[in-house]
């Protein structure tokens, strides 16, 4: 444990977002290029921004960096903090790979899950992190997230999920497979029971995340320029030896397609999110 | 039971072993097909409609992979569009409508990867399946009976019973995926495919099927009999539960839990 604290990033921001305004480190100032428009920006621009740069391209942001954005402030209660995944197939690299992500990612799972408030209104809340196996589903994320709706259900809740995930943890072979029906099967639950859940899909969702709770949502958002599909843009260029038309599978691609309902900037998720929880009767809190 | 892993995943995919369509015309009595999803297209990857289990009357879903090169072609090598999938959900809400139990065979090395089915949304449609079939409220039995290929097949397999024959596979990637992403070479398939345990006696021991199928005899008439005498007294089984979506909610609600670990404050 020692030498995970050792390692997480000093940076203040870095951990817990925009909390205050960027802090210069005295070893110079970080900066990030823009794959879009290619130009450089201090890292602590960015975080200022949301990292959204002024070309409009979405970077990747941590989940805690995206509750820190979402939710009121002081209002994320953390649930599941302590569940993390086990290597129940004693498959080959993985216990490896765990321990590296853990500390590069700083998280103990591929998902953040909570309690929170969004303009006032209570929900559950979970933010999946790319920087953990590229938010890759195993048991643990399964039981997470299942958990967190069943949690809704219990407490009348509604629910709003940030997804990133490159699909099922291949690792934990066919019981990562078995998450996508189990998780889908709280979802049902939730949605029977009359409750809202809001997906919010983010740079890339993709595989069996897609084809689970990430398409389940009453209402699916999404940020603009994410990678969102099934199979991997690769895979399908080889199967079907045909170039991919421009734009394929993005967000833009999606909507025009009509799988989502709207794509939603981040400077404007906030406000977004917390009108259609007041027009789903949200339980507003003092 | 023997051999390796992998050479389980190679007579899982024989093209000589029976597919869907042999499947039903051995174990049921007048199959009567229904086409279309009512939305886009008829899939010929999935095969679907009407048949009496001796004389019960259940819904069949098949996906087909086909025989000859003629027929492998036709059927898409039994890899499914959306359109696919969602005739099986349209399928199986007209058995729910009707009370009737649903036995689905699941063969696939997986959901079409293709531009169309992208654009049709496949994610949606396999994510749609596993929801609606997670409440439907008659029985549901599901047999893999040669490749289960990942979320194509689990597409078809959010069952109250899921069967494996002895030589099929069922896993959340192929091997030679799994090789590929993680050790940038396909020809290490062959430890992928220990590795990600996909026998049935690995679904078995993960609790992920209920029961392996001897494939003695395998396509003779004795083999499908077999098969007819366990689907029967399974159904007459599940019929006596009286909150089936309870008990299937509870099956898929346990799956992986035991590999969690909480750790200490």
């Amino acid at each position: 444990m020692a030498l995970l604290n050792f390692l997480k990033p000093k940076n203040a921001l870095e951990e817990g977002g925009r909390t205050s305004a960027p802090v210069q480190r005295d070893d110079g100032e970080p900066e990030k290029k823009c794959p879009n428009c290619h130009k450089e920006f201090p890292v602590s621009r960015l975080w200022a921004n949301d990292l959204v740069c002024s070309c409009g391209h979405h970077f990747r942001m941590k989940a805690r960096q995206r509750i820190q954005m979402i939710a009121d402030k002081e209002s994320f209660h953390e649930l599941y903090a302590d569940m993390h995944a086990d290597n129940p197939l004693g498959f080959p690299g993985y216990d490896g790979k765990i321990e590296t992500v853990r500390v590069v990612s700083g998280e103990r799972e591929a998902v953040v899950c909570g309690t929170a408030a969004i303009g006032g209104h209570a929900c559950c809340l979970f933010a999946m992190e790319s920087y953990f196996m590229m938010g890759s589903m195993g048991s643990a994320v399964g039981e997470k997230i299942t958990s967190l709706f069943e949690h809704a259900v219990q407490h009348r809740l509604p629910v709003i999920g940030f997804t990133v995930s490159g699909g099922a943890r291949m690792q934990e072979g066919l019981l990562s497979l078995m998450q996508m029906a189990k998780t889908s099967a709280a979802v049902k639950r939730h949605s029977d029971a009359g409750l809202l859940y809001i997906a919010v899909l983010t740079d890339p969702t993709t595989g069996g995340v897609t084809a689970s709770f990430a398409m389940e949502a009453d209402i699916i958002l999404a940020e603009p320029g994410a990678t969102v599909g099934f199979a991997g843009a690769r895979v399908i260029e080889q199967t079907t030896k045909k170039a991919l038309p421009d734009g394929f599978q993005t967000s833009e691609f999606v909507l025009e397609h009509g799988f989502i309902d709207s794509i939603v900037t981040r400077p404007k998720q906030r406000s977004y999110l917390t009108d259609l929880l007041a027009l789903h009767d949200g339980r507003a809190i003092a | 039971m023997s051999g390796t892993a992998y050479e389980r995943v190679k007579l899982a995919r024989d093209s000589k072993r029976p597919t869907g369509l042999d499947y039903i015309k051995g174990i049921f009595k007048g199959f009567i097909e229904f086409h279309g999803d009512r939305r886009y297209a008829d899939d010929p990857a999935i095969v679907g409609g009407i048949a009496r289990l001796d004389d019960r009357p259940v819904t069949v879903i098949a996906i087909e992979k086909g025989h000859t090169a003629k027929e492998r072609t036709h059927r898409n090598f039994g890899m499914p569009h959306p359109e696919g999938y969602r005739k099986a959900l349209r399928l199986m809400k007209q058995a729910e409508k009707f009370g009737r139990p649903i036995v689905c065979f699941v063969d696939t090395s997986g959901a079409y990867c293709g531009i169309g089915a992208e654009e049709r949304g496949q994610g949606q449609a396999i994510a749609e399946n596993l929801l609606e079939m997670s409440t439907l409220c008659v029985p549901i039995i599901s047999i893999v009976i040669g490749e289960g290929g990942s979320g194509g097949a689990l597409a078809l397999a959010v069952a109250d019973r899921v069967w494996m024959l002895q030589n099929a596979v069922y896993s959340v990637i192929s091997p030679e995926g799994c090789a590929s992403i993680l050790w940038k070479d396909a020809a290490k398939a062959e430890t992928a495919a220990a590795s990600l345990k996909l026998t049935a006696e690995d679904a078995k021991n993960l609790g992920v099927v209920e029961r392996i199928l001897s494939e003695h005899g395998i396509g003779k008439a004795g083999f499908y009999d077999r098969i007819r005498s366990l689907l029967t007294e399974e159904l007459d089984e599940l019929s006596r539960d009286i909150d089936l979506a309870q008990s299937r909610y509870d099956r898929f609600r346990n799956a992986g839990v035991s590999a969690v670990i909480k750790v200490q404050a």
